[in-house]
């Protein structure tokens, strides 16, 4: 019980920023025309951000597309299968079994980000916790951006768009303080990331892509330039 | 779109982001020793934020000034070691007051 209410606690930042997120998915789907129903059950199913809105397009278009809808959500939330076999390493003796087939739908970038932030092996009450208000903030947001699209005045809106960057930096420039091989590696993605964006040919990469390449390329160079000695994490 | 159109597409997205995510998390149970692995594997939470975090950070709030503002007071309560909520509304907060200053002046 107190692992689950650390979760719960630990999820609290993640939630808010998903209703924010959500809020423009939903607003989005209303918009192209979709009932408030669909909107709500693509986020409460899918739980990712760039892929929902890289999938609503295609919607859009009509029936048919079938291939293209599971190749973009592929190449898009490949990063996802990275991140599991990540957690996996630190998930400890009771997350087993069907606990991993109930918790690993929730894993997503924030979430991932705080499961491995904490200090010691994550549970499964943990991970229950931890995943349970983000899923109802993102469903919620979802609802809310769908059915009462203008309740919150857009410069309210624009504003809250800042959350969940702010969450991002809360957890990587504390341990960017302590380890410096860390401060490198964010560093790198950050200016790959920055060149995708900016430079003519490789703006035109898709967001997920660019995501992946940029991860691996920093984590690649971590992993050989600074090794992680035994226990040192 | 005809609801069972909508359906297949549904089941297709929901189905695939489900099996990226959860099939490595139940396939590897042990722990994994090759050094190489267990470092880039160490290092991959920090790259994805950071690529996630930069530049997309500046395009958050429909205003250069307001993200800016934003990103400034998260760097400096983060480095501070506060905690997840209080550097996001606090940067939501910084963002507002120039996003109002911006369309006061205006």
């Amino acid at each position: 019980m107190k692992y689950f209410k650390k979760g719960l606690h630990d999820g609290i930042p993640i939630a808010l920023g998903y209703v924010s997120v959500s809020f423009t998915f939903g607003l989005q789907a209303a918009g192209y025309g979709m009932y408030w129903w669909q909107a709500v059950l693509i986020s409460l199913t899918n739980l990712t951000s760039a892929g929902q809105f890289a999938g609503l397009d295609i919607m859009v278009r009509g029936a048919g597309f079938w291939i293209e809808m599971a190749c973009a959500q592929l190449t898009i939330n490949l990063r996802y299968s990275l991140m599991s076999l990540s957690l996996s390493q630190k998930a400890d003796k009771s997350l087993r079994g069907v606990h991993r087939w109930i918790t690993g739908f929730g894993i997503t970038d924030e979430i991932f980000a705080v499961a491995m932030g904490s200090n010691k092996d994550v549970s499964r009450h943990y991970m229950y916790g931890l995943i349970l208000l983000p899923i109802i903030g993102w469903t919620l947001g979802t609802l809310l951006g769908a059915v009462a699209g203008q309740v919150l005045p857009e410069v309210i809106r624009n504003s809250l768009g800042i959350a969940i960057y702010g969450m991002f930096l809360a957890i990587i420039i504390p341990p960017s303080k302590k380890n410096h091989a860390v401060l490198k590696v964010v560093i790198i993605a950050a200016l790959m990331s920055c060149v995708f964006k900016w430079l003519p040919l490789l703006s035109n990469v898709s967001s997920g892509f660019v995501i992946i390449i940029c991860t691996v390329a920093a984590a690649a160079v971590g992993a050989v330039f600074f090794p992680v000695k035994e226990d040192s994490q | 779109m005809k609801s069972l159109d909508f359906f297949v597409y549904l089941f297709i997205m929901a189905g695939v982001t489900y099996l990226i995510r959860v099939l490595p998390f139940v396939i590897f149970k042990g722990k994994i020793t090759n050094t190489f692995v267990k470092s880039f594997l160490f290092y991959v939470p920090y790259a994805v934020l950071g690529a996630m975090t930069f530049p997309a950070i500046l395009f958050s709030t429909g205003n250069y000034a307001a993200s800016a503002a934003g990103l400034a007071v998260a760097c400096v309560l983060a480095f501070r070691e506060k905690s997840l909520l209080t550097v996001a509304i606090f940067a939501c907060a910084a963002a507002l007051i120039v996003n109002l200053i911006a369309m006061a002046i205006q």
